[in-house]
């Protein structure tokens, strides 16, 4: 640059760039910036070639080092499946009440549980297993097919009135509209609701008694406190699956809803089942 | 023999690297700063602190503080795996981080009030940078020599004596880089197992990472850039003058007294003319190791480490003057005694309004007094530091050792059991902080008739239970709270955790809820 192009306060050359009457400086950057910058460059050409970078037609330079992302993340999976192996290994060897005994193993297999529990379960029975009419809740003491691990075991494993397994939990109330009339049905609904302390009209209580008689006991036991092996409900405590008022109960008496389960043998594995299992019966109600 | 008698002195060639004179383009390369060696009171002053800083640092992690067989028996520890922090008596969980909040406030605070008072006094002695310059600064001095020399061996072309100092010097600074890396891990794991695994190369990565980084860093910092680091790299410069105010002693070129500086002041005595204290020998530059003139006045670059004080004070003597040519001066009694020697500021410095021919000094002259240093300001800068601290030892001397958290069941927030009971779900932890087992009794208060059970104890439903807790551990409960239909009022009841230890009578409490359907039955 010739001198003209010398900025007289600065001593500084020039760019030659004038905007407005404001001239550019040609300042030198500082030396460790440049080198920075050069460096930056070359650590750039060799990043490139080590890691996955260009873009091609249809995919990108895999890189001299072969990283991919995908394969950390493989890994990562490999790695935490290996963890996990010894707890699968174990709770597919040991029977329910083993693991249940074991700490370490139970704590596994609930948190696992839950997991399952959250993809698998929670549709009916709510997130945080309560139910809702209908779908029973798995954190109370009240049990319709048994409540200790191994009933619950066999309830998750071939489900409720699930027609494709054999070996299904099955039962099926008749609908007593077609057996006995509407005053009995108000009459036995009266009845079953006094069972469990609801205050009713006598003059329906009584012969209500006498029509529970002739026609539930054999099911719901003499007592009306249910049975398992039948999966028939117990009528004296506070738990109604389908509501407690008596006109939810005659309904239920005329023509009566059944819940189904499937059986979760088949698409969740034995291991799956029992941890389960487990989980369900950590939830508070466990027998 | 009349020359014999003149005192001898040295004349330096040092001009400050930030002087108005020069040229000063936004972009500059560093100038190289040969700082000579100093000697005087500041000087002593300064190699004891820096043996004391040193000492801490390095040997703080080998102090031992027994605790008990259930905590580490190291004074100071940062155990980042167990996420507790021990210094000394105190021992601090992850969630009383506000203790090292307050001491960060208190340090802050602190700055101030020493700045305010002394100037820069953190950035002159005690400062890391500093001290590590300083040290850096011995070891080229023993290598290569004092100023001169290592100007010369700078200047010089490259020879094998040269290479040879060279080497040495970075070689030693690379040790004393790598020490200060090694000294710091100490503090994070117990000191007399990590040096055997250091040395055996069996200790953690992370524990050769952090060496290298801090070998790396002191390195780059005390050797290489050293009053750049300063100049450019620390925020405290800029805040310095909202710190400093008129009443704040920071090292001051008295020109009342200096000017006009000669280096011929018999000449232009003899002459007829005026001349101050100031022989422009130079001194005060050639030792500042931030390579700048005090003699320019006070500027973002002084540290205030009052080594030009040592030297020009030396001077005097030598000139058999009165010390305190540069001397800690506050800026009111710079301004009053600069109007004393301008005449009120009409004149230039005129040397003999201050100082009689044979020396003695004018009474008129201020002079720093003690009382100066109390003032609003640093009432209240002490006030607030003392506000924190208190605040701090009052919370350390009361804080509870025994804690209780609960989290209630939100999903679902309620069961309703067979026999018409309800059931809430909490989760309580109980935390045990002090390195001994414990047995807490958790205890239910309120709720009447209702009753827990705590999942993974076999135990009949009660209103109470003993819990042995690990030393220093959390323990976490499911616990089930369970009241009778018949008692329960309202669909939300408050009712109170309480743990207590019976040996030592701490106890916690925690209000929970207890909620419920709105209708019963």
């Amino acid at each position: 640059m010739s001198d003209e192009h010398i900025d007289e306060f600065s001593g500084v050359s020039m760019t030659g760039h004038e905007w407005d009457g404001i001239r550019e400086l040609n300042n030198p950057l500082p030396c460790w910036w440049v080198i920075t910058f050069y460096v930056t460059i070359v650590w750039a050409i060799g990043y490139t070639i080590a890691y996955p970078a260009w873009p091609m037609l249809t995919s990108a330079t895999k890189g001299v080092l072969g990283y991919s992302s995908r394969n950390d993340v493989r890994n990562e999976l490999a790695a935490a499946e290996v963890a996990k192996g010894k707890y699968i290994a174990a709770i597919e060897a040991k029977s329910i009440s083993e693991i249940a005994a074991d700490d370490a193993l139970r704590e596994f297999a609930v948190a696992a549980g839950g997991a399952a529990f959250k993809v698998n379960c929670v549709q009916c029975h709510g997130s945080g297993a309560q139910g809702s009419a209908g779908f029973p809740n798995l954190n109370d003491d009240d049990w319709l097919w048994g409540g200790n691990a191994d009933q619950i075991q066999q309830t998750i494993t071939h489900g409720i009135r699930f027609p494709s397994d054999p070996d299904t939990r099955l039962s099926e109330m008749p609908a007593f509209g077609d057996i006995i009339t509407a005053d009995q049905i108000k009459q036995v609904s009266a009845y079953a609701a006094s069972l469990s302390g609801q205050v009713q009209d006598a003059k329906l209580v009584e012969p209500g008694a006498k029509v529970f008689a002739e026609n539930c006991v054999a099911c719901h036991g003499d007592n009306a406190k249910g049975n398992r092996e039948l999966g028939a409900p117990d009528l004296t405590d506070a738990i109604w699956l389908y509501g407690s008022g008596e006109t939810d109960i005659a309904a239920q008496v005329r023509a009566p809803k059944h819940g189904v389960m499937p059986a979760w043998i088949g698409r969740l594995g034995e291991t799956k089942v029992k941890e389960l299992a487990i989980y369900v019966h950590s939830l508070g109600g466990g027998e | 023999m009349h020359v014999r008698d003149k005192p001898q002195r040295e004349r330096l060639e040092a001009k400050a690297v930030n002087s108005p004179e020069a040229h000063q383009p936004l972009y500059t390369p560093r100038k190289k700063i040969f700082p000579k060696r100093a000697s005087g009171s500041f000087r002593r002053f300064k190699w004891l602190v820096m043996a004391i800083t040193l000492g801490i640092y390095c040997l703080t992690p080998w102090l031992r503080w027994d605790r008990g067989p259930f905590a580490p028996d190291q004074a100071v520890l940062v155990d980042l795996s167990n996420s507790r922090f021990y210094f000394f008596f105190i021992e601090i969980w992850p969630q009383e981080f506000y203790y090292v909040a307050g001491l960060l406030m208190m340090a802050g605070i602190g700055l101030f009030l020493i700045t305010s008072t002394v100037g820069r006094a953190w950035c002159g002695y005690t400062c890391p940078q500093t001290v590590w310059v300083d040290l850096f600064l011995v070891v080229e001095r023993a290598i290569e020599g004092d100023r001169n020399a290592r100007m010369k061996l700078d200047a010089g072309s490259w020879s094998a004596r040269k290479l040879v100092l060279r080497v040495s010097k970075h070689a030693i600074w690379l040790i004393i880089a790598a020490a200060t890396g090694g000294a710091w891990i100490f503090y994070f794991a117990d000191a007399p197992t990590l040096i055997g695994e250091v040395f055996t190369g069996t200790a953690a990565p992370v524990a050769y990472i952090t060496i290298a980084v801090l070998t790396a860093t002191t390195y780059t910092f005390g050797g290489l850039m050293r009053e750049q680091v300063c100049t450019y790299m620390c925020p405290w410069p800029r805040i310095q003058a909202a710190m400093l105010d008129e009443t704040s002693l920071t090292v001051t070129y008295n020109d009342w007294r200096g000017e006009p500086r000669s280096r011929h002041a018999k000449k232009i005595q003899a002459a007829g003319q005026l001349v101050g204290d100031c022989v422009d020998c130079n001194a005060c530059v050639a030792v500042c190791p931030m390579g700048i003139d005090i003699r320019d006045g006070q500027q973002l670059e002084c540290i205030t480490c009052a080594l030009c004080i040592d030297t020009c004070d030396g001077i005097m003597d030598k000139l058999g003057k009165e010390r305190g040519l540069i001397s800690y001066a506050t800026l009111s009694d710079y301004n009053a005694n600069m109007a004393v020697a301008t005449a009120g500021g009409s004149r230039p410095v005129n040397p003999s309004l201050i100082q009689t021919a044979d020396g003695a000094f004018s009474d008129a002259l201020a002079h720093f007094h003690f009382r100066k240093i109390f003032r609003p300001r640093t009432f209240i800068y002490l006030g607030a530091w003392s506000a924190v601290g208190l605040a701090l030892l009052f919370s350390l001397l009361t804080r509870e050792r025994l804690e209780l958290n609960v989290l209630h069941d939100r999903n679902p927030q309620f069961v309703r059991l067979s026999d018409g009971s309800i059931r809430n779900g909490y989760t309580v932890k109980l935390l045990n902080m002090i390195p001994e087992p414990r047995t807490i009794v958790v205890t239910m208060k309120g709720l009447h008739g209702a009753e827990m059970s705590i999942v993974g104890i076999d135990l009949p439903a009660d209103r109470s239970f003993a819990i042995p807790v690990e030393p220093d551990r959390l323990k976490m409960l499911k616990v089930f709270v369970r009241q009778p239909a018949g008692e329960v009022r309202g669909a939300a009841q408050t009712f109170k955790f309480r743990v207590e230890d019976k040996a030592s009578f701490e106890s916690d409490e925690y209000t929970a809820t207890f909620n419920a359907p709105e209708t019963v039955r």
